[in-house]
């Protein structure tokens, strides 16, 4: 009986693109809410389970924007696998903190911090061809694919993402409202 | 002689003669979102939050005189995603980053995002490159999040009698400017007790020492949305509490 039920059991996905794992951590801030959670989804891909490939799957949280070509390779497939894409967080959003450095040149930015920033002697710029590159922007996950449902934060509190899963798997629209609703 | 009205969202709004839109619902403890509005300076009518329909016409509800008669649509799903569009423009247009902005929890951009429950930019980021002015001992200027609302401009030149701050250039270039030759504030006669210094709806002009002194979460929009301040202190005129 219970593998019957566990097959209807909504597939969730999480995965931190360029973020800081903070919205992660708020996620494992619904505390005991977490044992709720697992009777309710199977985890897929996420830090989590430590699965590295995402399989088909029914919800798809994304922390972070996109610093890196890897970040676009795995958004695209979160996009593929997920029937809803989640942007979890401020970065997702709209590039958050790494997109602080969208103003600066990225090839000055590589130069001063590997080859000529103080204390640095004989540094190279890395090149390892299993690093991913560099995007001379940061970019928030919605300029790149289509994005169904956005919780913002910063992180966003492990009870906004609460309201938000509980709203989704009890069959309501997902609504944060005041106070759960935060920019900061 | 019977009191002018207005019909404000279906219902009967009393104005006095030569009262705008905006004046008479904020006497009534109505909230219009807005963001260049500022009741103490003369309305100009342009960052279009406010805009409501009067008689089937999109007007500002700040510059519109309110008329006997007319009919007024405020807190409608169609103006409210128009406004929300509005607000997703200027944020994408600038770079508005909450977690690091000293004024995140006071600011009325961010609350009128709230308020309208603006989830997400939608449209593609300009990450525009402004550098800051941290030249002024009192006070930082940070260009990245000015909205063009011309309430420091306006305190400015009508209040401190300074002419401290302009608006230069046109349309996507448009832009703050500081009246010095080198463009630095530290070369006026700002200063921190001048009403400029206190108008910004934004994070633009912030007071320097202070920083988080009051943390992010216990903040004036942290406590209470924006759109409940003025019916909380209407409802406290009403029976003489306290604001």
């Amino acid at each position: 009986m219970n593998a019957a039920v566990d097959r209807k059991k909504p597939r969730l996905a999480t995965t931190s693109l360029a973020g800081c794992f903070g919205c992660h951590t708020s996620l494992l801030d619904i505390d005991e809410r977490l044992f709720d959670l697992v009777e309710r989804v199977d985890f897929d891909r996420s830090p989590l389970t430590d699965t590295k490939q995402c399989a088909s799957c029914d919800i798809g949280l994304v922390e972070g924007g996109l610093c890196n070509a890897e970040n676009i390779l795995v958004l695209h497939e979160f996009r593929r696998n997920c029937k809803l894409l989640v942007a979890l967080g401020a970065c997702a959003i709209n590039g958050g903190l790494p997109a602080q450095r969208n103003h600066l040149d990225l090839g000055q930015c590589l130069q001063e911090v590997y080859l000529t920033g103080p204390g640095i002697v004989g540094g190279q710029i890395p090149n390892d061809p299993e690093l991913p590159l560099p995007l001379d922007k940061v970019r928030p996950i919605h300029e790149v694919v289509r994005v169904d449902y956005f919780i913002p934060g910063c992180p966003p509190s492990g009870d906004a993402i609460w309201k938000f899963l509980t709203d989704l798997l009890d069959g309501r629209t997902p609504r944060l409202g005041y106070p759960l609703l935060h920019f900061d | 002689m019977r009191q002018p009205n207005i019909l404000f969202d279906g219902l009967p709004l009393p104005f006095a003669d030569g009262q705008t839109i905006m004046e008479a619902a904020t006497a009534a403890g109505i909230f219009i979102p807005h963001l260049c509005h500022h009741p103490d300076f003369k309305p100009q009518g342009s960052c279009k939050l406010c805009t409501v329909k009067a008689n089937g016409r999109h007007v500002s509800a700040c510059t519109m005189p309110a008329k006997d008669g007319m009919e007024v649509e405020n807190n409608s799903p169609d103006l409210n995603d128009k406004r929300r569009t509005m607000l997703q423009m200027l944020f994408v247009e600038g770079n508005h980053f909450c977690p690091s902005c000293e004024k995140s929890g006071n600011c009325m951009l961010q609350a009128l995002a709230y308020e309208l429950e603006m989830l997400t930019p939608h449209f593609p980021h300009f990450y525009p490159d402004r550098p800051v002015d941290a030249s002024h001992p009192q006070v930082l200027l940070d260009f990245n999040r000015c909205i063009l609302c011309e309430l420091c401009v306006r305190a400015s030149r009508d209040v401190d009698d300074k002419n401290v701050f302009a608006l230069s250039g046109r349309g996507i270039r448009k832009h703050l400017i500081v009246n010095a030759e080198s463009g630095r504030l530290a070369d006026t006669s700002f200063s921190l007790g001048d009403k400029a210094a206190h108008v910004c709806p934004v994070g633009v002009i912030i007071e320097k020492g202070r920083g988080f002194a009051l943390p992010i979460g216990r903040r004036r929009y942290d406590i209470q949305p924006i759109g409940m301040e003025l019916e909380r202190a209407a409802r406290c005129r009403g029976s003489g509490e306290a604001i």
